[in-house]
Formats: C-alpha cells, structure tokens, sequence
C-alpha cells in the first residue's frame, strides 16, 4: 500500500512539481501566543462553508424551485425521505453557524488589526465573502416559498428598490418583474446555487491563498511573546487541534439541528395579508430594526433613503478600513480602532436585541 | 516497560480508528439513505378508460395514461381489443401500433411485438405484459391483468 503509494506520488512529482508544496506544508507554522485561539473562527467557517455545500448538493436531489412545488418538495424532504428533516435542518443551522462564524472571525481580525499592510486583500476578500454569506441567506431563505419567507423577501427586495439611482433596476433584477412571485423564486434559486457558490468559490480561494503567501497575523501586544515562543506546526500539530474544533463545531451543530429542527411553516399566499412577526435572519435584524425607528422624513428627506446612505457609508467605512487605519504604526494598541470597533459592535447587538424584543 | 507502552500505544490506535470509523459510518448512512428516494404508492387496483370505442375502429391504436406508465391499446384488423403495458422491455422506450405491418413496434432498436404482444424480431427480450380489456357502454376499461 505505501509503496504503491509513494510509486504514485512520484509519478506524479515527476510531471508536477509537488516537493515544493510538500515543503511548505512541513515548514508551516502557526503563531503561538494568548489569542491564537481567535485563529479557531476562521476555520470554523470554512468548516460550516464545506457543511452547506455537501447538504446542499443533498438538497438539490428532490427540491424544486417553482412556486407550485416549492413549498411541497421540501415538504416531502421533511416527511417523506429518509433522513430529509435531518438533512435541511443541518443546512438551515449550519447557514446561521457559518454566518456567526464569519461575523467573529472579521470581529477578531478587526480588534487584531490583522488587516494592515500587507494584508489588506485578505481582508477585502473576506468581507466580499461576508457578504456573498449574507447574500447566500437572503435567496436561500426564499426558497422553501413560506409566509414567512415570502413576506421577508418582498420588505428586503422592497428596501433594495431604495437605493439611490439604481433602486429600481436592482428591485426589477431581484424580482424579476414588479412583485415577489414564482420569478423571483426561479432566479433567487439560480443565484443560490450557482451564482453564488461561483463567487464564493473564487473568493474563498483568493483568501486561503493570501493566507498561506503571508502567514497568520500577530496582534501588536503579542509580537514579543509570539517571538520568544515556537510557533505550532501546521502538520500534524495544528491541523490535529483544527480538526478537534471540527468536531465541536459538529458537535454543537448536531445537537440544534435534531433538538430544533428547522420549521417550514405556512406556505406561501401572495393574496394572504402579512402575518405578524415578519422578521429576516437574525444577521439582517439590525438594519431591519434601526429603518423601522427612522421616522418617514428627516429634514425633508425620506427615512429609509437616510437610513440605507448610513448603511451604505457604515460598509464602505468597514470594508476600506484597512486604508482608513493608518495610525500608530509603532505598534501601540489603537485607541481609535478599538473604540470604532465596540462602538459598532454594541449598535449591531442592540439593536439586533430590540428587534428580538420588539416582536 | 516498552512493551507495556506499545499495547497501550496500540489500544489507543485502534480506539481512536474505531471512533473515526464509527463516525464516518454514522455520517454516511444517513447521506445514502437520503440519497435513494421514498417509494411512490401506487395504486394495486387500477381502472382506467383508456378510450371510448368510436375512438378505435379496427387496425388502429392508442397509447393512454396507465397510472404511472404509459399503455397501448389496439383494435386487430379482426376487431379484436387488447392492451398492453406499453414500455419496451428491451430498454424502456415507450411502443407503438404499426397499421401498415398490424404489429406492434418499438422505434429505438427496431424491436417488433405480434397482436398477442410476443417478442417476435429484434432486440426485445421479453413479450410485453397484457392488461385486461373491458367495454362498458362506450368505454374501454383496461385494469391490471391479475
């Protein structure tokens, strides 16, 4: 077995060079010092990222994505085929794992400042990725074509319709006509399962590539203590204590997904008024909240148009922040990025939780 | 000592083999059970109006929705009814009743069936099944050969 093994490996080094990376792989370390636990997150969402992609495959097999058999295709995943209830609910819990994943993952990072040169990229294709999470969530909610599901879609694509300049192009493009019907369902699959994993794809692998060109990060107050300590080898070290993580991370996602399997609800009634308690993922919740205290016009100008250029001036803050964080270059701790960063953190939390109470 | 170490060393090898092992089990069970879909009920007893007789004067035949599958009935230039199942039992393809050889032919392959639905030329290795024909009024009932 290993000599046909090792036959096989030079067969093929001889045609591509994989000594190289074989290198690289036995050279590589990671940094030890009292944060290298937050280097977990990361990980973990890749984890949850590869979850949905192996379910969703499963999924694929029996749903279909009209608004006549939507809502019954996953009806019979749940009821009629073996192990179906498990199977979505696993991809239902892991979608919320793996977007929580990435919110502390890029929450770690940002108190890090693991984002400053050279790293800038790494940080851009990470919240590219954020969003494409968020945008894999928004379609993915569509597809079981509930009440809930429907009435979300309609607010979320509603909001889109104002943006500035483009509002209604964008509203048109997402729906697919001028309401929510079996059109938007249709193209919110074709995003969900292929646009999408496309994307993330691609950007996934820019971000582990940066990753391994440049090595994990050091936060400032821990360069001394990363110096002095060895760091961990990746092999078999560090990819043994990864994968216990793994196994956590199944652990937990194992015990929500058959302790609280996912609900399907009321199928979809575009003629039904709204039920109460329309509410969008969790992770869209803060916006969702702070628009509904926006009063209908600030100084003139329309409410919801005021709260999407804050959100839209928020993004573009987060996302050039590695240019926008430029001081103590000495390596002091940032008073600014740390209180930038609470600051955030805390609207998003609170606001997050009134709209938990508010409902 | 060594010794001692080594069937330690190798209690804790095949524990933890087991427990991978068990564990990729335990995943991999419920993916190939979900994987092979849920058989569909079908109904045992099946009546189904296939026709009404002005529909199929003789030498002339038609293909009707026999629950799930297809079938064909035909009229023989003798004016005689039969049904069959009509799905080819060479490799599925779905027959038809040739008026100009008053015979029943599978387009695929080239497979030929008499009027009794034998397997009489070409690839198909077994007669099609009969179904029973009924004329209620002006119906043509054909159920389940049982």
């Amino acid at each position: 077995m290993r000599v046909a093994a090792t036959r096989l490996y030079h067969w093929v080094d001889e045609r591509i060079p994989l000594s190289p990376l074989v290198e690289f792989a036995r050279e590589k370390s990671v940094p030890s010092h009292r944060y290298s636990v937050f280097y977990f997150f990361g990980g973990a969402t890749l984890f949850f990222f590869g979850l949905q992609v192996a379910t969703g495959i499963l999924l694929l097999l029996y749903y279909r994505p009209t608004a006549e058999a939507a809502f019954e295709s996953v009806r019979f995943i749940m009821t009629e085929v073996s192990f179906g209830w498990l199977i979505r609910s696993i991809h239902s819990w892991s979608a919320n794992l793996m977007v929580l994943c990435a919110f502390l993952h890029m929450a770690t990072v940002f108190f890090m400042r693991a984002y400053r040169k050279p790293r800038e990229m790494t940080w851009w294709t990470g919240a590219l990725l954020l969003l494409v999470s968020m945008g894999f969530g928004f379609s993915g909610y569509l597809l079981p074509w509930n009440e809930l599901a429907f009435f979300a879609t309609r607010v979320g694509t509603d909001v889109a319709r104002k943006t500035p300049l483009i509002g209604e192009f964008l509203s048109q493009f997402l729906r697919g006509g001028d309401d929510v019907t079996g059109a938007t369902l249709t193209r919110f699959f074709g995003f969900h399962v292929a646009v999408l994993p496309m994307i993330a794809t691609t950007l996934l692998l820019l971000h582990l590539l940066f990753i391994q060109r440049q090595g994990m990060s050091v936060p400032d107050s821990q360069t001394e203590e990363a110096s002095r300590r060895p760091g961990t080898k990746f092999f078999p070290n560090y990819f043994l204590r990864e994968l216990i993580g793994w196994a956590v991370a199944l652990a937990i996602l194992a015990a929500l997904a058959s302790l609280f399997p996912w609900e399907l609800g009321r199928k979809a009634d575009p003629f039904a008024p709204a039920p109460a308690g329309i509410k969008p993922e969790w992770y869209f919740l803060f916006m969702f909240q702070t628009l509904k205290y926006l009063p209908a016009t600030i100084a003139g100008i329309e409410g919801e148009f005021v709260g999407l250029v804050f959100f839209g001036v928020g993004g573009l803050l987060w996302f050039f922040w590695p240019l926008i964080d430029r001081g103590s270059p000495g390596g002091k701790p940032s008073r600014l990025v740390t209180t930038v960063g609470v600051a955030a953190l805390a609207f998003i939390g609170v606001m997050t939780l009134l709209g938990y109470i508010g409902s | 000592m060594s010794e001692d170490r080594s069937s330690r060393r190798s209690f804790v090898d095949w524990i933890l083999g087991a427990g991978i092992t068990g564990s990729l089990v335990s995943f991999l069970y419920p993916v190939l059970k979900f994987v092979i879909p849920p058989p569909v009920a079908e109904a045992i007893e099946l009546n189904v109006v296939a026709a009404t007789v002005e529909e199929l004067p003789p030498n002339t035949a038609k293909i009707f929705k026999f629950g799930r599958r297809p079938g064909l009935i035909v009229n023989t230039p003798a004016g005689e009814l039969r049904a069959f199942d009509a799905i080819c039992t060479h490799l599925n393809c779905t027959v038809q009743y040739r008026e100009d050889f008053g015979q029943i032919w599978c387009a695929c392959h080239n497979g030929f069936y008499d009027l009794s639905g034998k397997n009489i030329s070409g690839p198909p290795p077994r007669p099609l099944p009969r179904l029973n024909v009924a004329v209620r009024g002006n119906e043509i009932v054909v159920s389940r050969e049982s």
